[in-house]
C-alpha cells in the first residue's frame, strides 16, 4: 500500500493526525537537500537522525513567538487589535497559536502565560473562567503535549489560577514549566506548583538564573522552554534539531581512543554538516524568513534563531567504551570513571560544537545549541539524552548530584525525571527542597509526578495513561503524542521509573 | 541553669545517637535530616523502634549474632562496664541485618555513637543542600537537653531549623534556650487520662499535657501527634481535650491522628488492635469541630 493510502485507511488516526500525516508524505515526494554519502550512511545507520524533520524544511523546527509584542501590538495580518480585557487576550492567543508553525503543526511555545494574562486579571472569578476555558481550548484543540507554556519565576494571581485550573483539569496539554529562582520566587507558590506537579506530572522547574544568565551572556535575550524542555531564544526559535545516536556510534570505534580521537569527531563534524545543509535550505531556498507574517511583525527574527544539536544515548556508549577498556569500570551513574568518561565525550562533542559557525545565523555568533535529546518512541536501548538507565537510577540525591555536571553544556534542554510514591503528596515542599538543592548544584531542569497520577510524563512530554488505554482498545485519542507515550512505555520502560519516597 | 552549646569550660556537648537518617519527607515539613537520640523513659505499648530505648551496658550478647563481624568485643574495666567488656561497632562492615538489636534483652542497641552536633551535621555530607532543615527525634531526645540544644544551635546557625520530636516528659519550662534555638516541637499526647498514659507508657503524662499548653502558648508547638488503639485508651477524651489546648491558647499547630501499625512494634504487643477508618475520620471530625486548624491522619 502506498505511503498516502495507509495514512488515509488508517483508524485509529484523527481526521487532524491523517491531515498531518499527509502533510508529511507530500514534503518526502521532494528531496533537495544535498546530504554527502558519509553523512547519508550515518544515517542509515540511525547514528543521526533529524527526528522525521521532512526532506525539505519550510519551517523551522520550534518557533518562539514574541507574545508580549503581540499583547501590545496586536496583529495587523490577523486583523486583531490589542486586547484590553482578559476575554480578548485568551482569545487572541488562541487565535495566533494557530498559526505558528512547527514541527508538529502545532505551537510548540504559548507563552509566558501568567506574565501576559496578569495585566487583564481584575476579577479573579472572571479570570478564573476564562483562563479555565483557555487552558480547555488548548488541551482540546491543540493535540500534541509538545506544546509547553511557561510561569514564573515571580508569583502572579494568573500564574496560581493556571496552577489551579491545571490540578483541576488534569489534562496533558499544555506542557508547563515554573521558571524558578529562590530569590524571586516565594515559597508558598514554588509548594503550589510542587503539589500541583505531584498530581498532574506539571509544572517542571526550570533554573530561571542559569537560563537568564546563559541566554544574556549569549545575546539571546529573554529564553522560553519549549517543546518538551527546550531552552530558546524569544523572538526566535531552532532552524532544526538533530540528534546524535551515542549508543549506535561507539560499537563502530575500536576503543575509546578510537572513540574519541576518529570516530566521534568524524561523526560529529558530519552531523554539523547536515545541519548545515537544513538550515541553509530553510533560510536561503524556502523562503520562510521572507514570506511570514510572524517575521513582518516582528513577532519573531531571524537573528534569534539558532539551530539545536542533539545527542542521545550517552549511559549507554560511555558504558560500552568502559567495558571495553579493561580498567573494570563500573556502571554510568555508579562509577565516577564512567562518569568521568561520560563527561569527557559531551565536553569533546560541546568543543567542537562550540568551534562551529554558521553564517546564515547570527544568533550566537552562528554557534548551534547542546540539547539533550529525549528520544523516540521506537527508541530500544537507547536512554535520553545524558539520563542513567530506567531500572538503574542510583538514590535521589546521589541521582541529582551525578547528573548535574552534564547540565551546563546544554542550555537549549536537558532534564531529568523522578518518580515519586504517592504519599509524596502529603509534602510537596520536600519536592521544593529536591528542586532547590538540584539547582545548587547546578542542575538545569526537573520534572516529578507521582506514581498514582492519570497524567504521567513520557521523557519530556506529558501524556495520560487512560487515553494509552483507549489507544490501546482499537479507540483513537484526540493527541497525536499518546500513540509516541504508549511506544515508549513498550520500549523504554518509563512506568517502570525507580518510586522516590 | 540552662545548657549551652559550648559552656564556660570549653567542654563540648557530645550525644548518644542512635542513627541518623540522612533524608526523610515524614518527619516534618520539606525533607529534613532525622536525629535519633538513644534512650528513653516511656516504655510505649507500640514502640515502634524499641532497640533506641536504652542505653547499651557492653554485656557482649549481641556479637555473636552478627553475621558480618561488624560487632566485637574486648576487656574493658571501670563502672560503667559492669560486664567486663567494651563494645565496638564497625559501620563499614555492618549490613544493617537488624540481628544485634533482635538479640538485645534491653531494648538496646550497640550501634549507637557518642557524637558532637558538629560531628553530626558534618555526616550528612552532601544531603545538608536538599533539607528544610533536621528534626531530633528519639528514643526521646530531651533526655539529653545539652546535647539537644548544642545541636539545634549548630543546626540553626548552618541553616538548617531543627524540629524536635518529643514524647513531652522533659520541662522545656526550664529550658528557654533550648526552646528559643528550635525552630518548633512535635509533642506525642499518647493519651489524657493520667492512668491510662501510665497502663500505656508506664509513665505519667502530666509533664507533656504541661509541655502542650506551654509549648503552644509560646508558639513553639508545630504538631501534636496521637497514636489510636483502640481499647487502651479513651480516644475520645484525648482528641477533644489535646484539641481544645490547642484552640484556647490560640496555637496554629497540626494535630496528626496516627493509625497504629504492628509493623516493628515488639512481638508482643504486635496483636494490639488497629483502628478501622471510620474511627479514625470520627476522631478527626471531633478535632476539626473543637476549631483545630489542620487534622493530619496517617
Amino acid at each position: 500500500m502506498s505511503a498516502s493510502l495507509s495514512v488515509i485507511t488508517d483508524r485509529s488516526l484523527t481526521y487532524q493526525q491523517k491531515v498531518a500525516a499527509l502533510a508529511k508524505v507530500g514534503e518526502e515526494t521532494v528531496r533537495p537537500l544535498s546530504i554527502d554519502p558519509e553523512t547519508q550512511a550515518l544515517r542509515d545507520a540511525g547514528v543521526v537522525c533529524d527526528l522525521f524533520e521532512g526532506s525539505a524544511p519550510y519551517r523551522p523546527r520550534y518557533v518562539v513567538p514574541d507574545y508580549e509584542r503581540f499583547m501590545r501590538q496586536g496583529s495587523a495580518f490577523l486583523g486583531l487589535e490589542p486586547p484590553r480585557d482578559i476575554w480578548e487576550a485568551t482569545t487572541a492567543l488562541l487565535v495566533l497559536y494557530r498559526h505558528v508553525p512547527s514541527i508538529t503543526t502545532f505551537p510548540v511555545y504559548l507563552g509566558d502565560l501568567d506574565a501576559l494574562l496578569e495585566p487583564f486579571v481584575r476579577d479573579e472569578a472572571e479570570a478564573r473562567k476564562a483562563i479555565g476555558l483557555f487552558l480547555l481550548s488548548i488541551d482540546r484543540t491543540l493535540n500534541d503535549s509538545f506544546c509547553h507554556a511557561d510561569i514564573g519565576p515571580d508569583a502572579t494571581t494568573a500564574g496560581r489560577l493556571i496552577l489551579e485550573l491545571s490540578r483541576e483539569q488534569k489534562n496533558a496539554v499544555p506542557n508547563l514549566s515554573l521558571k524558578y529562582d529562590p530569590d524571586r520566587t516565594p515559597d508558598d507558590f514554588a509548594i503550589l506548583a510542587a503539589a500541583t506537579a505531584l498530581e498532574v506530572a506539571k509544572p517542571s522547574f526550570a533554573n530561571h538564573r542559569l537560563f537568564a544568565s546563559e541566554f544574556e551572556a549569549m545575546g539571546l535575550g529573554d529564553y522560553a522552554i519549549a517543546s518538551c524542555y527546550n531552552g530558546l531564544s524569544k523572538g526566535g526559535g531552532s532552524c532544526t534539531l538533530v540528534r546524535m545516536n551515542l549508543a549506535a556510534l561507539s560499537p563502530r570505534s575500536k576503543g575509546r581512543d578510537d572513540f574519541m580521537d576518529r570516530v566521534l569527531p568524524d561523526a560529529v563534524g558530519r552531523q554539523l554538516s547536515y545541519m548545515d545543509e537544513r538550515v541553509r535550505f530553510l533560510v536561503d531556498e524556502s523562503g520562510f524568513f521572507e514570506s511570514s507574517f510572524l517575521v513582518a511583525e516582528g513577532l519573531i527574527r531571524k537573528d534569534r534563531f539558532s539551530a539545536m544539536f542533539g545527542l542521545v544515548g550517552l549511559a549507554e556508549c560511555a558504558n560500552d567504551l568502559a567495558s571495553r577498556g579493561g580498567s573494570g569500570a563500573g556502571r554510568f551513574g555508579h562509577d565516577a570513571k564512567t562518569d568521568a568518561l561520560a563527561l569527557s565525550i559531551v565536553d569533546r562533542i560541546a568543543s567542537i560544537v562550540g568551534s562551529h559557525r554558521v553564517g546564515r545565523l547570527e544568533a550566537n555568533g552562528g554557534r548551534y545549541l547542546m540539547h539533550a535529546q529525549v528520544g523516540i518512541d521506537s527508541d530500544r536501548g537507547v536512554s535520553p539524552g545524558c539520563r542513567v538507565p530506567i531500572g538503574e537510577e542510583p538514590e535521589l540525591v546521589e541521582h541529582i548530584i551525578q547528573s548535574a555536571p552534564f547540565h551546563r553544556y546544554f542550555p537549549s534542554g536537558i532534564g531529568d525525571v523522578f518518580a515519586f510514591e504517592p504519599t509524596a503528596k502529603a509534602n510537596p515542599r520536600q519536592l521544593l527542597d529536591i528542586v532547590r538543592g538540584g539547582f545548587s548544584h547546578g542542575l538545569r531542569y526537573l520534572s516529578a509526578y507521582a506514581a498514582d497520577a492519570d497524567v504521567v510524563r513520557i521523557t519530556g512530554y506529558l501524556v495520560k495513561r487512560s487515553e494509552i488505554a483507549r489507544l490501546n482498545s482499537g479507540g483513537q485519542s484526540l493527541q497525536d503524542t499518546t500513540a509516541l507515550g504508549r511506544n515508549a512505555v513498550n520500549n523504554l520502560g518509563v512506568l517502570e521509573r525507580r518510586l522516590r519516597s | 541553669m540552662t545548657a549551652r552549646a559550648v559552656p564556660a569550660g570549653g567542654v563540648v556537648a557530645r550525644g548518644v545517637v542512635a542513627r541518623i537518617l540522612p533524608r526523610s519527607a515524614v518527619d516534618g515539613p520539606g525533607n529534613r535530616a532525622v536525629v535519633f537520640l538513644q534512650g528513653c523513659d516511656f516504655d510505649c505499648l507500640y514502640c515502634h523502634n524499641p532497640e533506641t530505648r536504652a542505653l547499651c551496658v557492653h554485656c557482649g550478647e549481641c556479637v555473636p549474632a552478627c553475621p558480618s563481624g561488624a560487632l566485637t568485643a574486648r576487656p574493658a574495666a571501670g563502672p560503667k562496664r559492669p560486664f567486663g567488656l567494651e563494645l565496638r561497632w564497625d559501620a563499614t562492615r555492618c549490613v544493617d541485618c537488624g540481628a544485634c538489636v533482635a538479640a538485645c534483652r534491653r531494648d538496646s542497641s550497640p550501634k549507637a555513637v557518642t557524637m558532637s552536633a558538629a560531628e553530626v551535621l558534618a555526616s550528612l555530607g552532601r544531603q545538608r543542600a536538599f533539607l528544610s532543615g533536621i528534626t531530633v527525634s528519639g528514643g526521646e531526645c530531651g533526655l539529653q537537653p545539652a546535647f539537644l540544644e548544642s545541636l539545634l544551635v549548630a543546626s540553626r546557625a548552618a541553616g538548617l531549623p531543627g524540629l524536635v520530636d518529643t514524647n513531652g516528659s522533659t520541662d522545656y519550662a526550664a529550658l528557654p534556650a533550648l526552646v528559643e534555638a528550635a525552630e518548633g516541637f512535635m509533642l506525642d499526647v499518647k493519651a489524657w487520662d493520667e492512668d491510662e498514659h501510665r497502663a500505656l507508657t508506664g509513665a505519667s503524662n502530666r509533664a507533656a499535657i504541661a509541655n502542650l499548653r506551654f509549648l503552644a502558648a509560646a508558639g513553639k508547638l508545630y504538631e501534636v501527634r496521637t497514636v489510636v488503639v483502640p481499647g487502651r485508651f479513651d480516644a475520645e477524651l484525648t482528641v477533644r481535650e489535646v484539641s481544645r489546648a490547642l484552640v484556647d491558647s490560640g496555637s496554629a499547630a497540626r494535630y496528626k491522628l496516627i493509625r497504629f501499625r504492628p509493623q516493628g512494634v515488639r512481638a508482643r504487643w504486635r496483636g494490639l488492635p488497629v483502628p478501622d477508618d471510620d474511627t479514625m475520620a470520627a476522631l478527626a471530625a471531633l478535632a476539626r469541630a473543637e476549631g483545630v486548624r489542620e487534622v493530619v491522619v496517617v
